[in-house]
């Protein structure tokens, strides 16, 4: 029989590791229980984007202090600042990129407008079709791949206990808290912490609890190695396009185009119906890419709620039970809202406060 | 919209496609060589037509023949790149080099055969250095052999078909380096003689090699390949039973060309890209899809037969795919009774078994592997960057290829996972099915936007709703 444990984490990605990074910090004796591999979920499958201009207004502090933990990760997690332009081609999107960069600038992203002109001086090798641009000099991008190694590292140096490959199967009650089982192992702790991004719906019905998450699967590409072609981390107003080079020249390409699949059932599939365009897309804004290769394609499972906030905080009904997830860019967000969740669960006042995951939700708007 | 769609042209897939049509399923045979005949009886290219006939070659004709005669609708020099399963349980498959992008069918057969496998040793990258299997290709279509000596190294009988074939088209051989002891092959015999006429074959091989005095080493193995930019030699040394190296017993080989291979992996990127249920099976090769004796997959609608499946060999493949159509039709509705193939099967089955099983890698195998080694040559990875990943908590190929970047290159993985695989199974002792295999993704190989896609008119963008403020 295996000790028992302050906390059971479920999910070993950015956002349980962060947290239980955060308990042993506070004394707490934690267990991750990761389904596969630490950090290769939608954290390590991610494309790496950290940008303030597609950050969400209300979310932009903990985007702002989320950016600072990146950097101060630093190589280990391939960090680079690059500065990024958001570009408009048609007065439809220049009116959005206008209206939308104006509210985040406001809430505190250090983001002002740039001409066009200044951009192809910048970037040559962009289409010259841009009619309003953007742009950030404090986005960048990490290697998501990275993320698994990284915190891997820093869980195995503070000592803190994981199991991977522990695909959860049952969650009951005990008289001393959780009793978390895959298969015939099983692990007892005190607390509970779901943090499984897109798995988390169906780990919370094993509590009985039932949450209205969601999952977007978003695809990503990347190309062979190719020549520089652009230096600075590319999107598109309407948020469907994400493109950066990294330094060994290949060329990743995200942007939300969704692919198929459920959690339940596996890593999700591309589809062809949405790569294309992503791809036509890519290529649209960076000509010299119709003749690279793109060596691979994938999808990772984004979790979300109808008013696309996160759900930080206690389970609704449930003692010594919590939730971090659904946090819209929770890539750059991670590291630091796990840490805020971490004070909670310590019973510490967060410096930012916590969503509640039993508020009220109403279906956020897309414009 | 295609009855059937058939993955491979080689003797399983192009007999499977036959059969198909022959029972009046519209069907579509997709193949990315520029005919039907897959490696094995690879079709001779145009310029060496009239060059003297041999047996795979005539084989070969003939199943080219039937294909012309039949109502399949072949596309060569096309390649599938994603293989998407929809809704209504139909497949979508897009395709590179044909007319249409995309290609919708309601049963798919998957027979794309089998795949080198190479064990890395320090130098195995240097110009000069061919796969045993890659090398077979190049005697077949273009019946030419390389004029500077040759060394040829590895396993299975693939080795003395190289060395033998490579005479017999005026190219020299230094030296045959097998892996396999004699006993190993004595031990073989018995299961071999299901086929007489192809050990007969193999001892015309061994006779010809006898002949024209080349060495033999039995239970050998290339430690190192020597050369500056090229080739110009191999270190080899003498293996235990295990296939470990033996201290002390290096000798040096000179030659400026090595063939090296240890056996053949079945292909399986494309069944387990549409889904399928696979496991490892060192018998059959390695990782195989689990499939019924007609070669139903885990996947309503998906079938695969020929050495992807297993590696039977090619005595066994025109069965398999007679077998896999004979499954299509009945699952279509249409009953042909080909049954008496499963009997045939058994004993074709006998002899690519026994090859296969010469293959199989042991356990010393991976300390020819040394830390030095590229295991990865698209990234460059070296076996200590996957040693140290391993010892600092990595325990999968996923996690690996996130932490290292090894198989992260236009090949896929390819050409390294199995190798990674085999040195995370020495460090963890973990079975080759708890390693598992790395995810499977598009495309199946690389392709450029260009070649996947028409040029966009922006405004016909299909644009999603954006995301919330």
């Amino acid at each position: 029989m295996m000790p028992i444990f302050d906390i059971a984490i479920i999910g070993g990605g950015i956002m349980g590791c962060g947290t239980a990074l955060r308990l042993a910090e506070g004394g707490m004796r934690a267990i991750i229980l990761e389904q596969g591999d630490i950090g290769q979920g939608a954290s390590g499958v991610n494309a790496g984007t950290l940008s303030m201009q597609i950050k969400r207004v209300k979310l932009m502090p903990y985007a702002i202090r989320g950016h600072e933990e990146w950097q101060h990760m630093g190589d280990a997690v391939g960090f680079h600042k690059t500065g990024g332009y958001t570009l408009a081609f048609n007065d439809r999107e220049a009116e959005l990129l206008h209206e939308r960069m104006k509210m985040k600038k406001e809430a505190g992203a250090n983001i002002s407008f740039v001409s066009p002109k200044q951009l192809n001086e910048k970037e040559p090798h962009l289409a010259k079709k841009v009619i309003a641009v953007s742009y950030c000099p404090d986005d960048g991008y990490a290697n998501s791949s990275l993320t698994g190694q990284y915190y891997r590292k820093k869980i195995d140096e503070k000592g803190i206990n994981f199991i991977e490959a522990f695909k959860v199967t049952n969650i009951r009650s005990v008289s001393d808290g959780y009793e978390i089982a895959s298969g015939d192992r099983a692990v007892v702790a005190s607390r509970i912490l779901i943090a499984c991004g897109g798995w988390s719906k169906h780990i919370t019905a094993m509590l009985g609890v039932d949450l209205p998450i969601r999952a977007r699967i978003n695809t990503v590409s990347v190309t062979e190695r190719a020549p520089q072609l652009v230096s600075s981390v590319i999107g598109h107003a309407t948020g469907l396009l994400t493109m950066k080079q990294k330094e060994n020249g290949t060329i990743l390409i995200g942007g939300g185009w969704q692919g198929k699949g459920r959690p339940e059932e596996g890593r999700g599939q591309v589809s062809v119906d949405s790569l294309v365009p992503n791809l036509q897309l890519a290529k649209f804004v960076l000509p010299a890419l119709s003749n690279i290769r793109i060596v691979r394609s994938w999808t990772g499972f984004e979790a979300n709620v109808p008013d696309f906030y996160p759900l930080a905080g206690a389970l609704p009904n449930r003692d010594n039970a919590f939730i971090l997830g659904c946090v819209r860019g929770g890539f750059t967000i991670g590291p630091y809202i796990s840490k805020l969740m971490g004070d909670y669960i310590l019973g510490k006042e967060p410096e930012m406060p916590l969503f509640d995951p039993g508020r009220k939700m109403e279906e956020g708007k897309l414009i | 919209m295609f009855d059937a769609i058939v993955i491979g042209a080689g003797p399983a897939g192009a007999n499977a496609a036959i059969l198909l049509s022959e029972n009046g399923l519209k069907t579509a045979l997709i193949d990315e060589q520029r005919d039907a005949g897959g490696q094995v009886w690879r079709a001779k290219s145009e310029s060496i037509l009239e060059a003297s006939i041999t047996d795979a070659g005539e084989q070969g004709d003939a199943l080219r023949d039937r294909l012309k005669s039949s109502n399949v609708i072949t596309k060569f020099n096309c390649r599938v790149w994603h293989i998407e399963r929809l809704e209504n349980g139909h497949w979508l498959l897009s395709v590179v080099g044909g007319v249409e992008k995309k290609l919708i069918t309601k049963a798919l057969i998957i027979a794309t055969g089998a795949q080198e496998r190479v064990i890395p040793v320090p130098g195995w990258t240097l110009p000069g250095v061919f796969g045993l299997a890659g090398a077979t290709a190049i005697f077949k279509e273009h019946m030419m052999a390389p004029k500077r000596r040759t060394i040829v190294a590895g396993n299975g009988p693939l080795l003395f078909y190289v060395a033998s074939e490579t005479l017999s088209l005026g190219g020299r051989v230094s030296a045959v380096i097998s892996i396999n002891s004699r006993t190993d092959w004595l031990k073989s015999l018995p299961a071999m003689l299901s086929n007489p006429s192809l050990i007969w074959q193999g001892l015309k091989w061994i006779f010809t090699l006898n002949k024209n005095r080349i060495p033999i080493y039995w239970q050998h193995a290339v430690k190192s390949v020597e050369g500056e930019n090229m080739v110009d030699g191999v270190t080899i040394c003498k293996v235990d039973q295990n296939w470990a190296p033996v201290e002390g017993t290096d000798q040096y080989i000179h030659g400026e060309n090595l063939c090296y291979g240890q056996g053949l992996m079945p292909a399986v990127e494309a069944t387990h890209l549409a889904g399928a249920d696979h496991h490892y099976d060192e018998k059959l090769g390695g990782w195989v899809p689990t499939i019924d004796q007609w070669g139903r997959t885990s996947v309503a609608g998906l079938y695969a037969c020929g050495d992807n499946a297993g590696i039977y060999g090619a005595l066994a493949a025109p069965i398999r795919g007679s077998l896999a159509a004979q499954a299509v039709c009945e699952d279509a509705g249409i009953n042909i009774d080909r049954k008496a193939e499963i009997k045939k099967l058994k004993v074709a089955i006998k002899f690519g078994l026994a090859a296969t099983a010469l293959t199989i890698p042991r356990s010393g195998l991976e300390a020819l592997i040394t830390g030095e080694t590229e295991v990865c040559r698209c990234e460059g990875i070296t076996r200590q960057e996957i040693d140290f990943e391993i010892k600092t908590g990595a325990q999968s190929p996923n996690a690996i290829k996130s932490g290292t970047r090894c198989g992260m290159g236009p090949c896929g993985g390819r050409y390294c996972m199995d190798s990674v695989a085999l040195i995370t199974q020495h460090r963890t002792k973990k079975s080759r099915e708890e390693i598992g295999l790395p995810t499977a993704r598009p495309p199946l190989r690389p392709v450029t936007i260009d070649d996947i896609s028409d040029d966009l008119d922006y405004d016909d963008l299909p644009i999603p709703g954006v995301s919330p403020l």
